[in-house]
């Protein structure tokens, strides 16, 4: 205790963010949003952020465009600064601290190369400006180019005769060659087409594992937030709504739009009646059975499609039902997704083909659902 | 079948410029294009070729084609005359003009297109080619009034009880001249250079750990090369071929090569001297841009 205040007292400026971030264990928290705020022209951009990320962990900010996680990323990278609030690296605050002066580094949307220099040349352009000789450069270079599976031919080739993938592995090769503790990736994937995507997803995680890095990732779509992250933060009009494993994002959402944002979903507005009564006005005259929660206010079931069940003759009985007229059916592969009609409310429903009953669009068909497989929530 | 063959000997014969020729007979595009190759042909092809023939006349004569004489080239090099000195003027001129504009306008470019954008910067760019508007002569005489004794300056310094500097009519004024005239066409082609570079590198460089200077030398500079290669191509060109500069500002103080080309033609009546002189200054520029340009590697600069 008493050491830990005399090197504090010592020489805060001495220490550089570059080596507090080395000292961190595993696990801890390496990066601290101390309700971080910015305004660009007095419009609040983030309001009142909080957040820790721990060291060596894959965590992704997902949002729709807009909802400020971009603004967010650049304030951890050191090219713009919170207007109020704090960015606290390993006890230290950084939030002043110019971008090359950080041990973090950025994956650029467009990635950013630089076109007047080779493969070779962009990966080991960090390791120059550090004052590196030039063999041990070009061996960790190569070292580099392994990691990320560029074949050692490409050293010499032109970054701008690269495809697509190939580019995104130079900048990431590149970015690990500044040997940041934090990797920042600005949505690096959405301008490189689904199938190469999912590969690339793979990798990214892969790589996550190998490299012991934190990674911090941000992105619109949900499902690669979900599919990559060790944890996901949601973000809305510059407001983070959830924090939490991908699991706990998907099963336990906090509000409708967590739970609309990640994956299709029924919602049903339901308000209390009576004690333990509750009715839902896309049901007339239906009472609903919700799952004791311990909160009487009116609010919102959320019904994910694959929880819902045809009740066919013989079926175990539900919690609720409802009677649907069937109006579109989409194939999905390994799912099929119905559009159903109950009312003037729209229903989503999904089977797997071998248990589709035979339902075909135009039939009229009763759904249920157990009070256990609705989740509550109040906004 | 003996016409045939002849023809075919013929077409190969001709070669490439039948082929070129084809190509513009058949092809609309090439149709089209008939008018400009008429007028390159009268308006810059034909009077080339008449200095070209010029060049190889006997001195003191009207008519070219006729003679065949390396009397006017012996007459530029034999030291003889001050032609030699004349051109060692022009060329030092046109490189210290490109030097000091290439200077002067990067930092110009740089800002411009930092506060106003990469579009807006361009179109203010063009403003500065408004004085281009006001004849060039009028502009030179211009600044005569401007730095002559009792003129502006030197007026407004004695009524403050000092006195203007003596500078008018010297090879720094000529200079000067120069650098103010071409000063557009140095600026454009470097703003649109400058525009050209991402913003997205040079944060990334930054964030890579680059400073500042780094990051301009290793980044910024070689990807607005090309425009600045283009600007320093034009001046350099421009600036070799300035003539009222040293007629006007330099009052005949000292005489670049332009001057004695003008004279020739003009006052002395010696027009194949004139051509001669006009020639090797061609072949000197063109000598020198050609080297500049193979010195530098554009397509590793461009990078693609």
């Amino acid at each position: 205790m008493e050491k830990a205040i005399m090197q504090k007292g010592r020489a805060p400026e001495e220490e550089s963010a570059t080596e507090l971030a080395k000292e961190i264990k595993p696990g801890d928290t390496i990066l601290d949003l101390v309700h971080v705020c910015r305004d660009f022209d007095k419009v609040k951009v983030i309001k009142d952020v909080s957040l820790q990320i721990k060291k060596d962990e894959f965590f992704t900010l997902v949002g729709p465009s807009g909802s400020g996680k971009t603004t967010i990323l650049k304030m951890l990278a050191g090219m713009d600064q919170p207007t109020s609030g704090d960015i606290v690296l390993g006890g230290k605050s950084i939030s002043t601290v110019p971008p090359d002066k950080r041990p973090t580094c950025m994956v650029f949307q467009f990635l950013a190369l630089f076109p007047h220099m080779t493969v070779g040349e962009n990966i080991e352009f960090p390791m120059k400006v550090k004052g590196i000789p030039g063999d041990k450069r070009c061996d960790r270079a190569y070292e580099l180019m392994q990691l990320v599976s560029l074949p050692e031919s490409y050293y010499k080739k032109n970054v701008m005769k690269c495809s697509g993938g190939e580019r995104q592995r130079v900048a990431i090769a590149r970015a690990l060659a500044y040997d940041p503790e934090i990797l920042l990736f600005d949505e690096p994937l959405s301008a490189i087409d689904a199938k190469l995507r999912k590969t690339l997803q793979k990798e990214l995680k892969e790589l996550h594992a190998r490299s012991g890095k934190t990674f911090i990732y941000i992105t619109h779509s949900l499902e690669e937030a979900m599919y990559m992250s060790d944890r996901v933060g949601v973000l809305c009009n510059g407001q983070l709504k959830q924090v939490g494993t991908p699991s706990e994002i998907y099963n336990h959402p906090v509000s409708r739009f967590v739970a609309s944002f990640i994956g299709d979903t029924n919602i049903f507005k339901v308000g209390m009646t009576a004690a333990g009564s509750w009715a839902c006005e896309d049901f007339p005259g239906m009472q609903i059975k919700v799952a004791p929660h311990g909160d009487d206010r009116d609010g919102y079931l959320v019904v994910r499609p694959e929880n819902l069940r045809v009740m066919y003759e013989g079926a175990v009985p539900a919690d609720n039902v409802i009677s649907c007229h069937v109006r579109n059916a989409y194939s999905m592969g390994s799912r099929i997704q119905y559009q159903l009609m109950s009312g003037k409310k729209e229903i989503m429903l999904e089977l797997t083909p071998r248990h589709d009953h035979g339902i075909k669009p135009g039939d009229t068909i009763s759904l249920g659902w157990n009070a256990d497989d609705a989740i509550f929530v109040t906004e | 079948m003996e016409s045939d063959s002849k023809a075919a000997s013929a077409v190969k014969k001709a070669g490439a410029f039948g082929q070129w020729l084809r190509d513009v007979v058949q092809t609309q595009g090439g149709r089209c294009a008939i008018p400009v190759y008429i007028l390159l042909l009268l308006g810059f092809i034909a009077p080339l070729v008449m200095v070209l023939a010029f060049a190889f006349a006997t001195p003191r004569t009207f008519t070219a084609f006729t003679s065949f004489t390396l009397e006017n080239f012996i007459h530029i090099f034999d030291g003889s005359s001050s032609v030699l000195m004349s051109y060692v003027w022009a060329l030092a001129f046109a490189a210290l003009a490109t030097a000091i504009l290439t200077v002067v306008c990067y930092p110009v470019a740089v800002g411009m297109v930092r506060i106003f954008g990469r579009r807006c910067s361009m179109v203010i760019s063009v403003l500065f080619c408004f004085p281009l508007f006001v004849s060039e002569n009028v502009r030179l005489y211009g600044w005569i009034l401007f730095f002559m004794k009792n003129g502006i300056l030197d007026g407004t310094l004695k009524m403050l009880g000092g006195a203007g500097p003596d500078i008018l009519y010297t090879p720094g004024m000529i200079l000067f001249g120069i650098c103010y005239t071409y000063l557009p066409y140095m600026l454009f082609p470097i703003v649109l250079g400058v525009a050209l570079v991402p913003q997205d590198l040079l944060t990334a460089a930054r964030d890579l750990g680059a400073s500042r200077f780094r990051t301009w030398r290793e980044i910024e500079l070689p990807l607005a090369m090309p425009g600045v290669l283009i600007g320093m191509l034009i001046t350099f060109v421009l600036a070799a071929g300035a003539i009222s500069e040293s007629k006007i500002l330099g009052g005949q103080s000292v005489v670049v090569i332009t001057n004695d080309i003008d004279i020739a033609l003009t006052y002395s009546q010696n027009w194949p001297q004139g051509s001669a002189m006009a020639v090797v200054l061609m072949i000197v520029i063109a000598a020198v841009t050609l080297y500049a340009f193979k010195k530098i590697d554009l397509e590793k600069i461009l990078g693609r």
